[in-house]
């Protein structure tokens, strides 16, 4: 058989199906078409293929393609910041192969025609995107988007991300209502009373530099409610960005309950805390739902562990260096993620011992495309070949011109992290290989 | 002698041999503003602006006169509209004026922070006249330069606070700066307008303003802004002067020599009454005066002139 790329000598890892081995793969018409267990493939085979077609993943790991459910690729709208293809771009250099864009574009994503066209621009790109429509018309909470028109256009799910649905009977009649089409909605959840006019956590180190605080309960009250909801009407909720120990709790609980309640975290909220803040006013460091404690920062990684917690996802939030270098509280909250989310998982949760690196990769693979219900590939003969080809002991450092994103928004410039990317496969097409 | 940064951006971390250089420095100078000619050439040839992105009488003129009294160029540029508004970013505006070639800059802003990010963006020397609700060190620095002079000395002194601690960039100043010189502080204010978990800060917090005021050697008292009223933070005012007001009345009470300092601007009969701010316990329009010579004492510092002693020294014509 002829193939059009060989993947040789890596380690595969499918956490998904459950199988960790040396293996060698061919991949033919976007297809995992052969494996190849360690040492079947013969030497004639690789000698005679050309060799910019052969990816050597010698001491790497090859999973399946990972996974981004929380990205703001900002187009349409604010194209200044991120497109569709810098974005996917981004993506493919963070080991992405599939990701859900959020609906806070201009004009926001709650209409068919705007998803088409954001799926238009995502055919030419780096990535499979998957778009995320409003719950709310204009996200602005008052009256239900045209969920049924958006799921018959594509939409995984429905979120105001940016925006929590404040009302609650609007709430409850968007969970109940999605139940019809078995998407979930994805909860931005964070009282607008309680944080409003909030800058950064409400701490003592809030207290400490004068700026304005959004407190966590803002952020518990709001899980809290949309959890009882959940379980009053039977919907599937999403909690996106969980970063208080009280939220964890919450969803926590609301499991236990047999509440359909799902979460994530974004790696800043298990990487930074908000003390870091007064060192530099940092304007990258202020984001929504904002950097917190560390008691809050290891309730996160303890809610990893346990599996409160069912992915890891960026919130990449794209906003230029003109938006940023402002003072602290004139800057949009938010931080890119998507190029670093995989290296700052490994170095803050796998490195250090609180996930196994199989975990660590069903939580960026199976675990938030179920959440969603996209395709997720198995590493088995057959398949569509979605693969993040990476090497988990080597180092590097964030360097702001390496970064494909069309914004450079990250606290995480300068910072040696663990576990590189070294190539990434979407449908059989290299998408990123690392030079 | 010389100061181990080369601006002053808050009190927090300022060392304790930076904070006696300032308040020894003083002295000097105020000794200069008794003189008939009150005028000194240290700063002669350097050029000053003073960015006010918020209003204020006080502390612009304090800081206008410090800099002329010291013989520096001085250019006072205040406005209300933020740069979000004016179109033009802060550190365009800044570095705009940096262009023109300047040597410091003294700023207020409503933003916290702003004077460290001006840091970064600018050579000059950056002087914080109060950023937001973050800190005011000179007026957290005279405010002790004026305890000091009544008492002789700040280690062992207890001041307490009474008001809106947490929107005070004056409370934070004084907090660090008296802590770090061995003062022990106290706080009295609202449970609403206290600071999140201000005990960190290695202090005494209360609401009953008798149980706080006791054993205390100063009454610190900060202006209740009336739009935190608006904003739900406390009922009335008439209520917030009769739990928080520092009256005669209350005065005799406790019973004790209080020495009465208000940083201004005072909401007479809110905070405090006349009886008190004009009484005998009081100090507040010595604290203007003082605030003259801690600015100049900066203002000098920080331009790390060389000339030795500066009371020697007269400006003539």
């Amino acid at each position: 058989m002829q193939f059009d790329l060989l993947i040789i000598n890596g380690l595969l890892m499918d956490p998904g199906f459950g199988f960790t081995k040396k293996a060698d793969i061919g991949i033919k018409d976007g297809l995992i078409a052969r494996i190849f267990d360690k040492g079947r493939m013969t030497k004639r085979v690789i000698d005679k293929f050309p060799a910019e077609n052969i990816i050597d993943a010698d001491g790497a790991v090859v999973s399946p393609g990972l996974i981004d459910i929380h990205v703001h690729l900002r187009e349409p709208g604010h194209e200044n910041e991120e497109t569709v293809l810098t974005g996917s771009q981004a993506a493919a250099a963070g080991g992405i192969t599939s990701l859900c864009c959020m609906p806070n574009t201009h004009p926001a994503i709650d209409n068919q025609e705007t998803v088409k066209f954001v799926t238009l621009l995502a055919e030419k790109s780096d990535c499979r995107v998957y778009c995320v429509g409003a719950i709310t018309k204009n996200r602005e909470g008052k009256e239900l988007a045209e969920i049924g028109d958006l799921v018959k256009a594509g939409v995984v799910a429905v979120s105001d991300d940016g925006n929590y649905v404040q009302n609650p009977e609007m709430m409850r009649r968007a969970l109940e209502y999605a139940k019809m089409f078995d998407i979930p909605v994805i909860s931005h959840a964070e009282d607008e009373y309680l944080a409003a006019g909030g800058i950064m956590n409400e701490s003592f180190a809030s207290t400490r530099l004068g700026i304005p605080g959004r407190p966590a309960v803002a952020e518990e009250i709001a899980i809290i409610r949309d959890i009882k909801l959940a379980g009053l009407t039977g919907g599937r909720l999403h909690i996106a960005h969980v970063s208080t120990e009280g939220g964890v709790e919450a969803i926590r609980r609301g499991k236990a309950e047999g509440v359909k309640v799902t979460a994530e975290a974004a790696p800043h909220h298990f990487m930074l805390t908000d003390d870091l803040i007064g060192e530099r006013f940092d304007t990258n460091l202020r984001v929504n739902p904002p950097l917190r404690t560390e008691a809050d920062r290891q309730a996160i990684i303890e809610g990893l562990i346990d599996g409160t917690i069912d992915c890891i996802a960026s919130d990449h939030a794209p906003h230029t260096e003109e938006e940023k270098d402002v003072e602290f509280d004139q800057a949009p909250p938010g931080m890119i993620g998507l190029e670093t989310t995989l290296a700052l998982s490994i170095t803050g949760l796998a490195d250090k011992g609180y996930l196994t690196l199989s975990d660590l990769v069903r939580k960026m693979t199976s675990n938030p495309a179920a959440i969603v219900g996209i395709p997720c590939n198995s590493l088995r003969e057959g398949e569509m070949a979605d693969l993040t080809i990476f090497d988990p002991e080597a180092r590097w450092t964030v360097k702001k011109d390496k970064l494909r994103s069309k914004s450079k928004n990250t606290p995480f410039i300068g910072w040696k992290l663990k576990g590189r990317v070294l190539a990434t496969v979407m449908n059989g097409r290299v998408t990123y290989r690392s030079k | 002698m010389s100061l181990s940064s080369r601006h002053l951006l808050q009190l927090e971390g300022v060392p304790k041999e930076d904070l006696e250089l300032i308040l020894d420095t003083a002295e000097s100078f105020r000794e200069i503003l008794d003189r008939p000619i009150k005028k000194v050439p240290p700063l002669r040839g350097k050029t000053i602006v003073n960015l006010f992105y918020e209003p204020s009488t006080r502390t612009r003129i304090s800081f206008e006169l410090a800099e002329k009294r010291l013989s520096a160029d001085t250019l006072s540029f205040t406005t209300t509209m933020s740069s979000v508004r004016k179109g033009e970013t802060l550190k365009d505006t800044v570095r705009n004026i940096e262009a023109m070639k300047i040597d410091m800059v003294v700023v207020r802003h409503s933003s916290p922070g702003v004077p460290y990010y001006l840091t970064q963006c600018l050579e000059a020397n950056i002087i914080n006249a109060g950023d937001g609700t973050h800190e005011h060190p000179t007026q957290g620095l005279l405010d002790i330069f004026t305890m000091r002079r009544k008492y002789g000395k700040v280690d062992g002194l207890r001041v307490l606070l009474v008001g809106d601690i947490r929107h005070s960039r004056v409370a934070r100043s004084n907090i660090w700066g008296l802590k770090t010189l061995g003062a022990s502080v106290a706080i009295c204010g609202p449970t609403t307008l206290l600071p999140y978990d201000a005990e960190r800060f290695g202090i005494d917090v209360y609401t009953n303003l008798d149980e706080a005021m006791e054993g205390v050697d100063v009454v610190n008292i900060l202006r209740i802004q009336l739009e935190r009223q608006k904003a739900g933070l406390f009922p009335s005012q008439r209520e917030y002067s009769n739990l928080f007001g520092i009256t005669g009345e209350r005065l005799k009470r406790v019973n004790k020599n209080f020495t009465i300092m208000h940083p201004g601007p005072m909401n007479r009969g809110v905070e405090i009454t006349n009886e008190v701010a004009d009484g005998p316990a009081s100090v507040i329009l010595s604290q203007v005066t003082n605030g003259q010579a801690v600015r100049m004492a900066v203002l000098y510092l920080l331009a790390g002139t060389d000339d030795a002693d500066v009371t020697s020294q007269t400006e003539k014509g």
